[in-house]
């Protein structure tokens, strides 16, 4: 396997512009003829299908949901970023581009950063014409806010809901094209399988959520927008139906993933409050922007009411560690210091997992109403889940699983080893290094969608001339039988634990070992428990029902076969990186506390290929170049 | 992680179980044992569910996935009341706190022509995605869009657009209605686009089109019950149905030619 970037030569500002015109592009006339499959309907997805469909190519596009409304993408809450400078505060593409790469830690490609800068003025034009109801101030001009660790105010939001509002404008003009008959909608079809031919991604398998059929869908190219693996954990702030197995099966099949331990750990999580949680819920990190963090001085102090305890007693620990960011330090920060603290018995609230987000301050000084206006649905939110009243009692949060950085590797064209198939969204691993920026992420699937995908999936149909194939295809009958195999055994086995189970425990061993900070000898536990309790679930799980029918037990237990898989590819790359970066924080590798990266032997992708069943995978080095950004240790203090 | 339970509910659950949308369905009894005040009321399902499954028995289906409220999956009868007793609230945000140890606790799908029972609690929507194709949206071509401070718009009529924008499209609006209609759902789009800049040039049409999708649909007509906006989880109000109604006015009178056009009726 050989990892070709394809970065544009030429000055890092002029590469996309460059690009975009030595790229061969499809005739208009010629664009119906070519058929795109898009497995993913989140921003990333949606979007896509829907500006490919405007150019003129068909599209056939995927969600498990029962409407691609509801893809993960929904329930983002606090923003998304964009160079627009609007406030007149400094920013500017360059300084999108630099906070990006430095707030990776220096583990992303220069090149795919600067274009997402670029691209991201685009994104928010593209979405207020589209009708989505950006917060504005009273002169009527678009609002910001400054978010995670950011210095400037460049990030635009819609209340606590903008990845519901940013989402509902993709979904909406994807609705438009499906009504022109642009796209063809799958709703509650998940993809089992990935079809290649002749070496190139040429279609999918899929079930029918609701009738069990097994169905082949061929097309010119695949495009997966599919999302994050942060499910791995059981316990994390996606959605419940967040899965890896499209991209796990992509892999299997010969694409390389990259960096898949790059997972990034929320700071601002509601606690864990007992052992049925199915999942933990996010409040959004612009809390922090008028919250102060803190937690009892002292150990004895931690069962008392927070109003009892008197500000000397109080220890702001962001404030104290970090001076200038402060309670606005990058989240692979302030997860790794709310940890510290519960370690050494300072925590608050359930089995002492849990840090004071604390208010007081800002109602004193803005007033209840100001802080109504802007975090209402957030309080009202921690209320209904915890039945405590965060405008009167700080709020308690605590670090969770939140968001993916590693993902397919794609080059500069966003496509993946495999010729063919493309990947966008959270599910490639190309913007955010080894730690993703707050905001960022909205960003970067809409660029993707919206405005980079567009134009490199015609580069790919042009050069590539993909010859017709008929679902007879001895590769498509192959990949039929190999699902349908595997789901006939998974409703075989009839034993005696439920697929929950499961997960939960692979869930739990993930975040011990795998999870905020790890260690040589945990991974390797890991590497060691996990292959049994795969073997376990291969011999002792139970999936009630048949495969012909709505069958949740089903959906679940395929992708948890997955996870069983792809967690210890997580341990593994973990294992492997012998260096402190970002959200990849290895106990042996610090200094006092602070992570301690290692550019010389570390400054590169992990791009891992599978080498068959039971096989180690093959570790392929992509590696990187920093030719504008000066490499330096990332200080937040 | 470590956490706490506290003291746990004994409840006995009604749940309508239904194999399939061709086959009958009724309401089965089950026990729902040690349930704490914590869990949310889809998580005490899925203490369920495990029970189920531990003895063989096929789990209760229901939608769901974001669980927190905004993706608009999760969607039942609860006691008789859409989403279940509190306001403001899907049921994936409901918690048994709202619950008394020994209740009974009758859980049933949304009932609508339009919504056919898929299986248990699980719905066909699908009319709800045909709606926003006939027109809930604005043709904005990508690529084709302005500075997007080139139109300055009045935050008082975006914090409006804002609030009709934030329908969820779970359908509880339809479940509550005596006539099934689906006018809440709709007026909240047509407001939310109505009252943009950028809403304008297809305004009427829109208008025009939806509520013709919304009949085809077979959803009832709106009769000013108000029970869509009681039960609505993200309190849109029926205020909406003020600009629907005044748009599909205008627009049935200035739109003849289109109508004739389109064919529909
Ligand atoms: C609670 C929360 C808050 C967040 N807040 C922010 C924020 O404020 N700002 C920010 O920038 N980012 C935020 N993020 C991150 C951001 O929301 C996600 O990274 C982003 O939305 C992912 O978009 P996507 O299009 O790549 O994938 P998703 O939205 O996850 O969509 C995946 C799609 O793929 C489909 N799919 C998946 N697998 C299959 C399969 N096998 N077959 C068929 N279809 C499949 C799904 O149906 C879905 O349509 C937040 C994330 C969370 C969890
Ligand atoms: S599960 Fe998303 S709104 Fe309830």
């Amino acid at each position: 396997m050989e990892l070709k970037s394809k970065i544009p030569s030429g000055p890092l500002a002029d590469k996309w512009d460059k690009h975009k015109f030595e790229m061969k592009l499809v005739n208009p006339a010629n664009k119906r003829k070519y058929h795109v499959i898009v497995v993913g309907s989140g921003l990333a997805g949606a979007s896509a299908a829907a500006t490919m469909s405007e150019l003129g190519y068909q599209v056939s596009c995927f969600c498990f949901q029962d409407s691609p409304r509801r893809a993960h993408s929904i329930a983002a809450q606090g923003g998304i970023n964009a160079a627009k400078n609007y406030q007149n505060d400094g920013d500017s593409i360059w300084r999108l581009f630099y906070d990006t790469v430095k707030g990776g830690d220096f583990r992303s490609r220069e090149a795919n950063v600067y274009r997402l800068a670029q691209i991201s003025v685009n994104i928010i034009d593209q979405c207020v014409a589209q009708g989505v109801p950006f917060a504005r101030e009273y002169g009527g001009l678009l609002a910001n806010r400054s978010f995670g660790g950011a210095q400037v105010s460049r990030t635009f939001y819609a209340r606590g809901q903008t990845g519901q509002q940013l989402l509902l404008g993709a979904y909406q003009a994807l609705e438009k094209e499906i009504a022109r008959g642009g796209v063809k909608m799958y709703n509650r079809h998940e993809m089992l399988e990935l079809v290649i031919v002749d070496g190139k991604a040429r279609g999918i398998i899929t079930r029918d959520l609701i009738t069990g059929e097994i169905e082949s869908h061929l097309a010119d190219a695949v495009v997966l927008g599919t999302g994050g693996y942060g499910n791995a954990y059981f316990l994390s702030t996606n959605a419940k139906g967040c899965n890896v197995t499209a991209t796990y099966r992509a892999y299997q099949r010969g694409a390389a993933f990259a960096n898949p331990c790059f997972t990034q750990i929320h700071p601002t999580c509601i606690p864990q409050s007992g052992d049925h949680q199915s999942k933990l819920t996010l409040m959004s990190e612009s809390l922090r922007n008028d919250g102060r963090v803190w937690v009892p001085k002292s150990q004895a102090d931690c069962g008392l009411p927070p109003s009892e305890i008197p500000e000397q007693n109080r220890d702001y620990y962001l404030e104290r560690k970090y001076p200038s960011f402060g309670n606005l330090s990058p989240r692979d920060i302030a997860s790794r210091a709310a940890k510290e603290v519960c370690d050494e018995g300072r925590g608050v609230g359930p089995g002492g997992r849990g840090v004071y987000l604390d208010f007081a301050d800002a109602i004193g000084r803005l007033g209840v109403h100001m802080i109504t206006e802007r975090y209402g649905n957030l309080f009202e939110m921690y209320e209904r889940i915890t039945d405590e009243n965060p405008y009167e009692r700080p709020m308690r949060i605590y670090p969770a699983v939140h968001y993916t950085m590693g993902g397919l590797w794609v080059d500069y064209n966003l496509m993946s080893t495999i010729p063919g198939l493309h990947v966008i969204g959270e599910a490639n691993f190309s913007d955010h290094g080894a730690n993703r920026l707050g905001a960022s992420a909205l960003m970067q699937g809409l660029a993707d969608g919206y405005f980079v995908i567009p134009y490199t999936i015609g580069d790919y149909l042009a050069s590539s001339k993909p010859e017709p194939i008929t679902a007879d295809h001895a590769e498509v009958r192959r990949s039929m039988e190999s699902v349908l195999a595997r789901q006939t055994r998974l409703l075989g086995i009839k034993g005696k634990r439920t697929v929950d189970s499961f997960h939960r425990q692979l869930g739990h061993l993930m975040w011990e070992k795998c999870g905020m900070a790890r260690n040589a000898s945990g991974l390797k536990e890991a590497l060691n428990e996990i292959p049994k309790l795969r073997e376990e679930f291969w011999q002792n799980v139970t999936v009630p029902g048949s495969g012909a029918e709505l069958n949740q037990s089903l959906e679940k237990a395929g992708r948890v076969a997955d996870f069983l898989e792809f967690s210890e590819l997580m341990c593994l790359d973990a294992l492997t990186r012998e260096e402190s970066c970002g959200g990849h924080f290895r106990e042996e590798y610090q200094d006092a506390g602070e992570a301690m990266r290692n550019d010389e032997k570390f400054a590169f992708v992990s791009a891992w290929e599978y080498a068959g069943s039971g096989k180690a995978p093959i570790l392929h080095k992509e590696p990187l170049e920093f030719e504008n950004v000066h490499l330096s240790t990332r200080s937040y203090k | 992680m470590t956490a706490t339970t506290k003291g746990g509910l004994s409840l006995t659950l009604h749940v309508w179980r239904q194999p399939n949308a061709a086959a009958a369905g009724k309401m089965v009894k089950y026990q729902a044992t040690d349930i704490s005040p914590d869990m949310s009321f889809l998580e005490m399902l899925d203490v369920v569910n495990e029970g189920l499954i531990a003895v063989g028995n096929d789990p209760i289906a229901f939608d769901h996935d974001c669980r927190e409220g905004i993706c608009g999956s999760c969607g039942m009868m609860i006691n008789g009341a859409a989403h279940g007793p509190m306001k403001l609230t899907t049921a994936c945000q409901l918690h048994m706190r709202s619950f008394k140890d020994g209740d009974d606790i009758f859980i049933e799908p949304w009932r609508a022509t339009a919504f056919p029972v898929v299986k248990d609690l699980v719905v066909d929507r699908s009319a709800f995605d045909r709606i926003i194709q006939a027109g809930g949206f604005v043709s904005a071509r990508t690529g084709a869009a302005q500075d997007g401070n080139a139109i300055p718009i009045s935050k008082v009529a975006a914090d409006e657009s804002m609030d009709a924008a934030a329908c969820i499209g779970c359908g509880a609006c339809v479940a509550a209605c005596p006539n099934a209609s689906a006018s809440l759902f709709t007026a909240a789009k047509v407001t939310h686009l109505g009252l943009l800049p950028q809403g304008q040039p297809e305004r009427f049409r829109r208008a025009l089109q939806m509520v013709e999708q919304m009949d085809l649909e077979h959803f009832g007509g709106c009769t000013l019950f108000g029970e869509c906006q009681e039960a609505c989880p993200k309190g849109i109000s029926i205020d909406s149905m003020m600009h629907l109604n005044r748009d599909f006015l205008l627009a049935t009178a200035t739109a003849k030619e289109e109508k004739s056009e389109m064919g529909a009726g």
